[in-house]
């Protein structure tokens, strides 16, 4: 994307870079963005967090999913300034002390994943929906996880590492 | 994405007085529909103004028993707000049958409302599409058209409207409260979109300097007999080629009064008052059923890729008017179509 000065016509002042800050896992962010920076692209281009993965950059592959403010969403269909003041958690801010996520060694121990590419958004997916608290069956983990796609089809070991996380058999 | 300014709006009032200010600005709330648009280049607004942090996101009760929701209420909190599960049902699960988690809990109910198409032609630039660009043609009519409407197409659009939350609440007689630089005023559900005619580039009814402040649902929310069945290519987080919303009121095996609306055969939610007509005072089976689809998609006209959905709708109403007769609404999690 070019930055350009012109965009708005004559007589209206320069596009100009928008101060905000952002707590990402924990740490409080400061930093000056172009409107047009989605949360996604800030995440991996200016704060190296490449964890967070751009897969379709449209909001059909759940890739990008995140925690912000602790509620699951798609950080590739939002901008980085509206965000000003909030807190998000990715795939690098769900571990604490060197210890794995209990979704993180579930996702390891079930084999819920092949390529991986699709496994961080799946992970923060899945954070999101046990704080929900809205799935108890796999149908219902099925439908609430279908945001996120898999193409290697993992999905049958995706249920069985959630299902595990959230304590059932 | 073509850069741009970025204001917040301060208040309601503000927000109008904005937006009246600069004709090619965009307000943004979720931006789930808008950003993907700046992406594709369908949408290049010199301005964005940001209305996610207006004071327009509590459900509340209204004086006569009805509901009243914030335009910026998230699609999952409206969902799953108790009220919303106790008493609308059909709404919830309309909106549960839309989109993923995370999108609906982007999402904001005002933007559910005036979301664009996904007709393939509107979103891409290197097409004629008279939606996006008035007066360049309609490329689906001929093309692939396998998503697109049945019912109250014209020669210049065949797109359909894409949410399902829209259906339920065309079938509920929701009210969308809009405020201007002039008096507020209240829209009817059915009077909000808008069929494509010779101007598709207009989606509603809803002038350039307005900004949908709330949606209001009357009393009724037909809680005992409704269904939201919704079919599509694959299981979840797909649109609809067919959706019915179906709401009964019955005594005994009378029906008392219908509510039918169909998704994504049209440019907006389609309700046939005379179907409707045709169910009130029958029996509720298969004749009345049956003759209440019949006259939803006498009309109906098919195109190259997508004359199955006029046999695919009329058998989802029937279906769906069986499950709300019943009380056993489709459910969003078992797909099981029973």
């Amino acid at each position: 994307m070019v930055e350009t000065d012109n965009a708005a016509g004559p007589g209206v002042r320069p596009l100009e870079k928008i101060p905000m800050s952002l707590t990402v896992n924990g740490v409080e962010r400061r930093l000056n963005i172009a409107p047009w920076t989605s949360l996604l692209d800030l995440l991996r281009d200016h704060l190296d967090l490449t964890g967070t993965k751009k897969g379709c950059d449209h909001g059909q592959c759940g890739a990008c999913s995140v925690l912000l403010d602790g509620r699951r969403i798609i950080a590739c269909l939002t901008l980085a300034v509206m965000q000003d003041g909030a807190s998000v958690t990715t795939i690098e801010g769900l571990a604490t002390d060197g210890a794995l996520h209990p979704l993180q060694q579930a996702f390891i121990d079930h084999d819920a994943f092949q390529c991986g590419y699709c496994t961080p958004g799946q992970i923060c997916s899945a954070a999101g929906l046990i704080a929900e608290g809205r799935a108890k069956s796999a149908d219902e983990i099925r439908e609430l996880m279908s945001g996120n796609i898999c193409r290697c089809g993992a999905y049958p070991n995706i249920v069985a590492a959630i299902q595990h996380a959230m304590g059932q058999p | 994405m073509n850069p741009f300014h970025y204001t917040r709006a301060s208040d309601v009032a503000d927000a109008v007085r904005q937006i009246a200010a600069d004709p090619s600005a965009r307000f943004i709330a979720g931006g789930t529909n808008l950003i993907d648009l700046m992406k594709e280049d369908v949408e290049r607004p010199s301005r964005l103004i940001d209305i996610s942090r207006l004071p327009l996101k509590s459900v509340e009760e209204t004086a006569v028993g009805g509901l009243r929701i914030g335009a910026l209420v998230p699609n999952s909190d409206l969902a799953y707000h108790p009220l919303v599960a106790e008493r609308y049902p059909m709404l919830a699960s309309a909106i549960l049958a839309g989109a993923s988690a995370q999108l609906r809990n982007m999402a904001s109910t005002g933007g559910n409302l005036l979301q664009r198409t996904r007709c393939y032609y509107f979103y891409d630039v290197a097409t004629p599409c008279n939606k996006r660009a008035p007066g360049s043609g309609c490329s689906a009519i001929d093309g692939l058209n396998r998503m697109h409407a049945i019912l109250g197409t014209s020669e210049a659009c065949i797109a359909t409207h894409p949410s399902d939350m829209c259906v339920a609440l065309a079938a509920l007689d929701a009210t969308v409260h809009v405020a201007g630089p002039a008096a507020a005023r209240a829209i009817a559900f059915t009077d909000f979109h808008r069929l494509p005619e010779d101007a598709p580039q207009r989606d509603t009814n809803l002038q350039p300097d307005e900004i949908v402040t709330a949606i209001e649902l009357p009393p009724r929310g037909f809680a005992a007999n409704y269904t939201y069945l919704k079919i599509r290519d694959r299981l979840s987080y797909a649109f609809a080629l067919v959706s019915v919303a179906a709401a009964l009121e019955l005594e005994g095996g009378t029906i008392k009064d219908a509510r039918l609306a169909l998704g994504g055969v049209a440019h907006k939610p389609w309700r046939d008052p005379m179907a409707e007509a045709a169910l009130r005072g029958q029996p509720a089976g298969e004749v009345a059923f049956s003759r209440a689809a019949d006259l939803m998609l006498g009309d109906a006209k098919g195109f190259a890729h997508n004359a199955f959905k006029i046999d695919l709708a009329r058998r989802a109403v029937l279906r769906a008017l069986a499950q709300a007769a019943a009380g056993t609404p489709q459910s969003q999690s078992d797909k099981q179509i029973r």
